[in-house]
């Protein structure tokens, strides 16, 4: 799968930083990025979003 | 060489900051953020007890309002009134706090640094590699603390055994408002509801002149955003249609999940980083600051002896667990049951308990008399029987 983060909606809070199991995500000073080679479909950062910045590539929202 | 790296200029690390170097450790604490205290993930409550058991004079500059107790609703509006008759915590604001908690520890020796990011460790914990506004160089010392909240990924680095598991967590998101109505700006406003907030509630912290923190934490595993459920709260409710939004903020926030082992070779975790947050409130100053007291007792011995390893830290867990994790297992025992309540049951226990009864609950006492009367509901006996 491929991660979607909206960059307008992230308040870079890194709250899915927190959650991610295998540390793909990297809160950086233009937001939140993925390494695609870690990261392993979880979803947890997809869920915990307080914003709902964080969705799959290709779906609505 | 120093003595300590702290990563991450909160609460947690400038308590123990201060303590470390007023016994002449030098300690020195990265704070990733361009400013300290700035975006707060808080509500800003802090009791006036845990101002005197911490010993922390808090200057009037960051207090905002004095609170003299709280009101609870249930589902169906049924409130509970926590009066305590005069002035029992405050509201602060954080971005004064925080920065006077990082002067305490600068005037006892500390030496702080903002916009330094710490990016990993050196070999067996023995410094770190600090990125100062984009250039990176390697700070030795004997020992490294982990304070860097939840998203910090040193503590797994360091090698403690951290859990990532969504439940524990919940999902958090505020608005400061002003304008906004109060039904007593000396007390905290509580609210419950499985459709309004699922496993968490939604709060609203008085700021003085009719400003207040509104926010919410769910469980960190729902479908919907902690957003969503503010967004609701805020549209249903008529008094907040002339408020408006100052600030907004988001975080996670950890609600149980105590680690066992905080430490590692030559370190120790403590704050969020360590989920030291009371699981059914939220709140994690007092926790923090508490930690970096029993924290530092511990590094401070260890590097007096000259022996920072893992076996020597461990007394750490020790501390902290007798001091403060028996207790906060017991409240997350707490937060375990009222995630199976029904809106009913919320509504029933909303008649039977007295304001004092919630302020027990919260410091993990009096939960029988909680089981006891959970008993008496459908399929509640299994719930019930982890309180008694």
């Amino acid at each position: 799968m491929t991660w979607k983060i909206q960059r307008k909606k992230c308040l870079r809070c890194g709250g899915c930083v927190g959650v991610c199991p295998v540390d793909a995500l990297i809160l950086t000073e233009n937001g939140v990025v993925v390494d695609e080679e870690k990261c392993i479909d979880c979803g947890n950062c997809e869920k915990v979003c307080p914003v709902g910045a964080i969705s799959v590539e290709g779906d609505d929202e | 060489m120093k003595d300590v790296v702290i990563v991450g200029a909160g609460p947690a690390g400038c308590s123990a900051a201060k303590e470390l170097a007023e016994e002449g450790f030098d300690v020195v604490l990265y704070e990733k953020r361009q400013e300290i205290g700035v975006p707060k993930r808080c509500g800003e409550g802090l009791p006036s007890a845990a101002m005197d058991d911490l010993g922390l004079d808090v200057p009037d500059n960051c207090k905002m309002q004095p609170i003299d107790g709280a009101l609870v609703f249930a589902p169906n509006k049924n409130k509970v009134t926590i009066d305590s008759g005069g002035t029992v915590g405050w509201t602060l604001e954080r971005k004064m706090f925080d920065k006077w908690m990082a002067g305490r520890a600068a005037k006892a020796g500390a030496k702080i640094r903002a916009k330094a990011e710490v990016i990993d460790l050196l070999p067996e914990n023995k410094g770190v590699v600090v990125e100062v506004e984009g250039e990176r160089k390697k700070v030795e010392s004997r020992m490294v603390f982990g304070a860097g909240g939840v998203e910090s990924p040193i503590v797994r680095k360091a090698g403690v055994k951290d859990s990532s598991e969504l439940h524990v967590v919940d999902s958090g998101y505020q608005y400061e408002m002003v304008n906004l109505e109060l039904k007593d700006e000396k007390k905290l406003e509580l609210y419950l509801g499985n459709d309004l907030a699922p496993r968490g509630y939604v709060w609203v912290f008085p700021k003085g002149d009719n400003k207040a923190n509104v926010g919410i934490g769910i469980a960190g595993d729902m479908d919907e955003t902690a957003k969503y459920y503010l967004d609701k709260f805020i549209e249903n409710n008529d008094r907040f249609s002339r408020a408006s939004i100052v600030e907004v903020n988001s975080g996670m926030i950890p609600v149980g999940g105590f680690l066992d082992d905080m430490t590692a070779e030559n370190f120790l975790a403590l704050g969020d980083a360590a989920h030291q947050v009371n699981p059914i409130h939220g709140g994690g100053l007092r926790e923090g600051i508490r930690a970096g007291k029993i924290a530092s007792k511990v590094a401070s011995r260890a590097l007096q002896k000259g022996d920072t390893s893992k076996k020597e830290l461990e007394v750490y867990n020790h501390m902290w667990w007798e001091e403060r994790g028996e207790d906060l297992r017991r409240v997350e025992k707490l937060r375990e049951v009222l995630e199976d309540l029904s809106n009913n049951d919320l509504n029933y226990l909303s008649e039977k308990l007295e304001g004092e009864d919630l302020l027990d609950f919260t410091g993990g006492s009096g939960l029988s008399k909680l089981g006891k009367l959970l008993l008496k509901r459908p399929g509640m006996m299994k719930s019930a029987r982890k309180l008694l």
